[in-house]
């Protein structure tokens, strides 16, 4: 050694993830800003990608990094839901708090749910995920209140009460009804935001590194001091937690709600699969591009029926055989561009690269 | 009191008695070696010291508390640090990555605490230039040295060292004698499984040698070379 001190220090931004920083900031404002110029159809088009997207975070989150392939969410978008149309319809409660205990629930839900699946592995984890949504959806649809097997809806006057709704009314001058849909509207992006900010925070934090960890061998984790199983149970219970949360919200949307259709395997978990494979598992960016491809083949094909159905499988398909770490996960290998970056590269000394 | 203990510890896999009885101890500040043929169970010793293979009977007592029972993970807290014979890097994050989860997750502390630390491994270990590379496309000598690396990241008292000498280069293996030596200086107390004797004697003050599972014997590095019973089991030599 050469006897002087090296000043060490680490670096994780890149100067893509600096200019994104700023896009960011600005599509969040425009995104604030969008119901005084965007016309009502497309504010629920942006609120089924941005509500997507937060599921497609959460799923991403618990498959692509803590290695928990679940494919049981709808337990936790129908248990929020339902949860939800409890508080607005039995108890009487303001739709934004209903939303609120909607995700508490699911939480919850998770705790049990946790505790079963967790003494799975691999496929087994999967289809305990599901067997635990088809359980929770049968004891649901005996809930004679909520309309049992059959469903029901929210009375229109109860949304228009909500938190804010009149605000928006009196304010911009919309009429309630689209006052409603600016209000979910503007949640939507708060909680897709908030589910990446999230997500990028804790990859960020010391504990995203002791997941990643975990993910590539286990064993080896442990035995650096690394609580593999206390780390997958707090990813399970916060993906429950935003995934009730943000399937609460978009029952408020729809305001008309059914078992099958709020524990809907591939509404709630094979779309969301489908989106954080195409866009990329185990980035962030991944979800986000994915949504985007997402819809995009939502449009042009809702014409075709089943059609549809099949050309998204196929999609999936080749993806998957061609690039299997997603259209982010290509473009991010060619070009080397990173612009949520979690990698901790060590400055000073004599280091290549 | 012993930093290590051992008390008539069994562990079989099926039929096959892997660790027969073995009862032995560490001083805090040893060295110690341990020699044995192939499959005599050296590194499954480790694995019932760490945690990572439960006992069928006996006692691990590590500092005068009883470990037995303990998780692996918390007995890397308290102090137990480990190679494994094979390595398993995390592969996909970088040298530098791999080091700041054992530093961070082995002690709580926060990342930026432990970064100097980390880079200070790095120098030591010789592999301070590849800091930023993925571990995953690391060749097998530079495997063997973030091990080593990321197992004195976990800040450990007793570090059990599972075969890191092998397959070295002379001038490899003499850089490596010396940074074995440096962690002993430093206090850490050091057991270490190895086949090429002239490293192990050049670090150890006493050797252990294992046989089918049993301890044959234990004592200095110069009684054990001399002695027949050893020479016999472990050099395979006829007296
Ligand atoms: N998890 C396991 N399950 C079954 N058998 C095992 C297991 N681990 C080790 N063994 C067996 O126990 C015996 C001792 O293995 P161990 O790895 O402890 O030997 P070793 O002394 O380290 O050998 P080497 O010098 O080759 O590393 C071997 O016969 C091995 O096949
Ligand atoms: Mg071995």
């Amino acid at each position: 050694m050469d006897g002087q001190t090296t000043i060490w220090r680490v670096e994780t931004k890149t100067r893509a993830s600096t200019a994104f920083a700023i896009v960011a900031a600005l599509v969040i404002c425009a995104g604030l800003a969008a119901p005084m110029y965007l016309p009502r159809a497309t504010l629920q088009d942006l609120f089924f990608i941005l509500t997507m997207l937060a599921l497609a975070q959460s799923w991403n989150l618990l498959a692509g990094y803590a290695g928990l392939v679940s494919v049981g969410q709808q337990a936790f978008v129908g248990l929020g839901a339902y949860v939800m149309f409890a508080g607005v319809v039995l108890l009487k409660l303001d739709p934004l708090v209903a939303i609120l205990l909607g995700g508490i629930a699911s939480a919850l839900l998770a705790i049990p749910a946790g505790i079963f699946a967790f003494r799975l592995q691999g496929a087994y984890f999967a289809i305990g995920t599901w067997v635990i949504a088809e359980i929770v959806r049968l004891l649901v649809a005996q809930w004679k209140m909520l309309g049992g097997g059959t469903g029901t809806s929210l009375p229109a006057s109860t949304t228009r009460h909500m938190q804010g709704v009149d605000l928006v009314h009196r304010m911009f001058g919309f009429r309630p009804a689209q006052a409603v849909d600016v209000v979910c509207y503007w949640l939507a992006l708060l909680l897709a935001v908030a589910a990446i900010f999230m997500v990028y925070r804790l990859l960020r934090s010391r504990h995203g590194l002791a997941l990643a960890s975990v993910r590539d061998n286990q064993d080896a984790a442990r035995a650096v001091g690394v609580d593999a199983r206390r780390l997958k149970a707090l990813v399970y219970l916060a993906s429950a937690l935003v995934t009730g949360l943000v399937g609460a919200l978009i029952y408020v949307q729809k305001a008309r709600i059914s078992p099958d259709a709020a524990f809907s395997v591939t509404d709630w978990t094979a779309y969301v699969i489908f989106i954080v494979v195409i866009g990329g598992i185990g980035t962030i960016e991944g979800p986000i591009v994915g949504v985007l491809v997402f819809f995009a083949l939502q449009k042009l094909l809702a014409d075709f029926g089943s059609i549809y159905l099949m050309v998204l499988g196929l999609i999936g398909i080749v993806v998957m055989l061609f690039a299997p770490q997603g259209l982010w996960g290509l473009f991010a290998s060619r070009t080397g561009i990173q612009l949520l970056p979690v990698r901790r590269l060590l400055r000073g000394g004599p280091i290549k690269n | 009191m012993p930093i290590l203990e051992l008390d008539h510890v069994v562990k079989s896999f099926g039929s096959l008695k892997v660790t027969d009885d073995v009862t032995f101890s560490v001083e805090p500040g040893e060295a110690l070696g341990i020699i044995g043929p192939n499959g005599a169970g050296k590194s499954t010793l480790f694995n019932l010291i760490t945690g990572n293979v439960r006992v069928d009977a006996g006692r691990v007592s590590f500092e005068g508390a009883d470990v037995t029972r303990m998780q692996p993970m918390k007995r890397c807290h308290a102090g137990v640090g480990r190679t494994l014979q094979i390595p398993q890097p995390f592969e996909k994050l970088t040298v530098f990555e791999n080091l700041v989860v054992a530093a961070s997750m082995g002690s709580q502390k926060a990342e930026s605490e432990v970064t100097d630390r980390c880079a200070e491994i790095l120098v030591d270990t010789g592999l301070i230039e590849r800091a930023n590379a993925l571990a995953g496309g690391l060749g097998l000598l530079q495997r063997k040295r973030l091990e080593l690396a990321r197992a004195l990241a976990t800040d450990p008292k007793l570090l059990l060292l599972d075969e890191i000498a092998g397959g070295l280069t002379e001038a490899e293996c003499k850089s490596l004698i010396e940074t074995i030596r440096a962690i002993h200086a430093s206090g850490i107390t050091i057991v270490w499984i190895e086949h090429v004797l002239h490293a192990l004697n050049a670090v150890v003050q006493r050797l252990l040698v294992l046989n089918f599972g049993k301890v044959v014997d234990i004592g200095t590095p110069e009684d054990m070379m001399a002695s027949n019973a050893v020479r016999e089991i472990y050099l395979g030599i006829e007296v």
